[in-house]
């Protein structure tokens, strides 16, 4: 399995503000591989998105991107718009949150996905509206014929979600950014919705991104976990590690936060997110750590090997006994 | 105590909309809430839970009529709410309370938060000191009582919903509608914010109307759980027990569809997955309106609406087939061909 589609390296996003940069995103590494599911995980704020959209050039033009992104070696960040114009949609593709505003509303959905294929591909609009008719009935919508011709607005919350999926898909790209896909969707659906993504994965062996901050979808679908914290990765690992083994205590607490079976009381984690105008020199999760001491705040933690995964955790080790100790 | 506080019986809310049909204008009417019936008793939660379109918002509001109900009755403390004078409806007002889900749209941005508190006292011509009542509002939810000359902007999400909560409590009610009450805020947050609701009512005794799509919540902070679809209520029954035997196929499906925290379970997790979506309640399925994506469904679901009675289930369900080992539909496994 190391045959990495997706790379960054210390890639880092900032908004110019008159308060000075936001630092949103502050030097994050991953590596993603050929169908693999990669799950994104953090809360408001962490800097989740802000890396996916930084790396397709969606982000308004003052911002500044820094670091390095690259999709089979061929490197994304400093790419002027057409340039990146030739890889988005072909290389690598984004869906969202919400489908409907990311479809046009008055276009047929054939079309839109029709317009996408020849974006890309020398081809009539016969045979790419026969090829979007298949894709249609790939990510599961009935009678694909019909549908084609209708418009978005005719379409439910799911099947505008499936559309998106296979417009996604219409160039067979490497790399799928999948951020908050099911966020806005029914449970019932939502199901549906992962399940397509996880034939797409298996079938067409997609290296997929799920942005999400739901850890039941994460455990559902991922193969592995990348936990974001203040613009920072603070855990890595398999799936089945992150969830029985959590090194991180940001991490930990997420899990803590969540009700379980059996679990009388929620244990939320106390404080709120720092300002990343100024983003503290430490680990960004001390002030709200219960394990924290006072060399957790001098230098900036970085990802390092710890079990089977990786923690930014400097007192990992220490954590791990005092917890079990309890 | 184990008095009924609140008695809904049959009640209905229909909107009216426009539809086009083709170039034509014509009326149709939405029946949002199509006779939902269900006690609650002082001091204890009930979930009502359901996907979008289930009318568990609109239950939520004809409550404190917020909406007007079409018809149907609802009975608190032995009075009938429904057709009450709008004089009497506003002393009344002080017992049944609401939190809606957004923190953000239901703070008026322009209003110090302690003015916002203070609000009911004014309304209601409460007497004594109101600024000692909203400081010890705002300590009863977590926060500082120097946090009343505040604005909402100051306030991070799960802040303001406690400011929504404090609001909800100065008159003291009895009952209080949460509609969707953690739904906007991340799950760190979320945490808190159900510890501070379960503490307050075991402090003081107030009985919730806990509005929410999010089950493993409901389940956490619910003691009797009642679920809708498409405006009638499927099973309804102690929260425990909905969870781990649920009797109507679409409580199963419902309850097999969340994804739990937990790599190895998923991994092993039997579904009862539901094919399609959610259909139109303009024009909703005759007899039992889960039969078009039911997996039990025979000729019988569309003829005759199942009633939620009690089936040998120990609980009410509204199912000619409930049954508590559930139907597993395929499997989520990638079998379907594909390219």
């Amino acid at each position: 399995m190391n045959d990495t589609v997706l790379s960054l390296r210390d890639f880092r996003v900032s908004f110019p503000t008159v308060n000075g940069p936001v630092q949103a995103v502050r030097g994050v590494d991953l590596d993603v591989s050929q169908g693999e599911m990669v799950g994104v995980v953090g809360e408001s704020g962490s800097g989740k998105s802000v890396t996916f959209l930084g790396l397709m050039g969606l982000l308004p033009r003052t911002t500044i991107i820094e670091g390095s992104a690259t999709v089979h070696g061929k490197e994304l960040v400093g790419q002027n718009s057409k340039q990146l114009r030739s890889v988005r949609g072909k290389k690598i593709a984004m869906i969202f949150q919400d489908p409907l505003s990311a479809l046009n509303p008055v276009h047929k959905i054939g079309r839109q996905i029709v317009e996408m294929i020849q974006a890309h591909e020398n081809i009539t609009k016969k045979a790419a509206h026969v090829k979007a008719v298949e894709l249609l009935d790939i990510v599961g919508i009935p009678q694909p014929d019909q549908r084609a011709h209708q418009y978005p607005h005719e379409f439910s919350g799911g099947m505008r979600q499936r559309v998106m999926i296979a417009m996604a898909i219409a160039n067979e790209p490497e790399v799928l950014i999948a951020d908050e896909p099911t966020t806005a969707l029914d449970v019932t659906v939502q199901a549906q919705i992962l399940d397509v993504m996880q034939r797409i994965q298996h079938e067409l062996r997609t290296a997929i991104v799920l942005i999400t901050h739901d850890l039941g979808v994460v455990a559902r679908v991922v193969d592995r976990v990348q936990v974001m914290y203040a613009g920072r990765a603070v855990e890595r690992g398999t799936v089945d590690d992150l969830f029985v083994r959590a090194s991180h205590p940001y991490t930990r607490g997420l899990l803590d936060s969540l009700p379980a079976l059996g679990r009388e009381r929620l244990v939320p984690i106390q404080g709120s997110p720092p300002n990343m105008l100024q983003p503290p020199p430490g680990c960004a999760f001390a002030p709200r750590c219960r394990h924290a001491q006072p060399e957790c705040v001098l230098e900036l933690p970085e990802l390092r090997p710890f079990g089977a995964g990786e923690t930014a955790c400097i007192r990992a080790e220490e954590i791990a006994v005092e917890v079990a100790g309890v | 105590m184990s008095d009924k506080l609140l008695e809904v019986t049959n009640l209905v809310k229909t909107f009216e909309v426009r539809r086009a049909n083709g170039i034509r204008v014509e009326r149709a009417s939405v029946q949002a809430v199509a006779g939902v019936s269900f006690d609650a008793e002082e001091g204890q939660t009930v979930g009502l839970v359901g996907e979008s379109g289930s009318g568990k918002t609109t239950v939520g509001r004809c409550l404190l009529r917020l909406l007007e109900p079409t018809s149907g009755s609802v009975v608190y403390k032995g009075q009938e709410l429904v057709g009450m004078h709008r004089n009497e409806l506003r002393d009344l007002r002080k017992e049944i309370q609401i939190v809606f889900q957004d923190p953000y749209a239901s703070l008026d941005p322009k209003r110090t938060v302690g003015d916002a508190i203070a609000e009911p006292f004014e309304i209601q011509k409460v007497k004594g000191d109101h600024k000692k009542m909203v400081g010890d509002l705002l300590e009863l939810v977590g926060l500082a009582p120097d946090h009343a000359q505040r604005f909402p902007h100051e306030f991070s999400g799960g802040q303001r919903q406690r400011i929504g909560i404090a609001r909800a409590l100065a008159l003291r009610p009895s009952l209080i509608v949460l509609d969707e009450p953690v739904s906007a805020l991340d799950v760190s947050i979320q945490a808190g914010v159900v510890n501070l609701l379960e503490d307050l009512q075991e402090e003081l005794g107030v009985a919730y109307i806990f509005i929410a799509h999010d089950l493993s919540v409901v389940r956490h902070i619910s003691d009797v759980v009642a679920v809708m679809y498409l405006g009638k209520l499927v099973e309804v029954a102690p929260a425990e027990e909905i969870y781990e035997r649920p009797s109507h196929p679409y409580t199963q499906a419902l309850l097999s569809a969340v994804p739990e925290p937990d790599p190895a379970l998923e991994r092993q997790r039997q579904r009862v997955m539901l094919e399609g979506e959610v259909p139109s309640p303009i024009n909703p399925p005759s007899g039992c309106r889960f039969r078009t994506r039911c997996p039990k469904a025979q000729d019988i679901c569309a003829a005759e609406e199942p009633l939620l009675i009690e089936r040998g289930q120990g609980h009410p369900v509204a199912c000619h087939f409930a049954d508590d080992t559930p139907v597993v539909v395929g499997d989520v496994s990638f079998e379907r061909p594909v390219l």
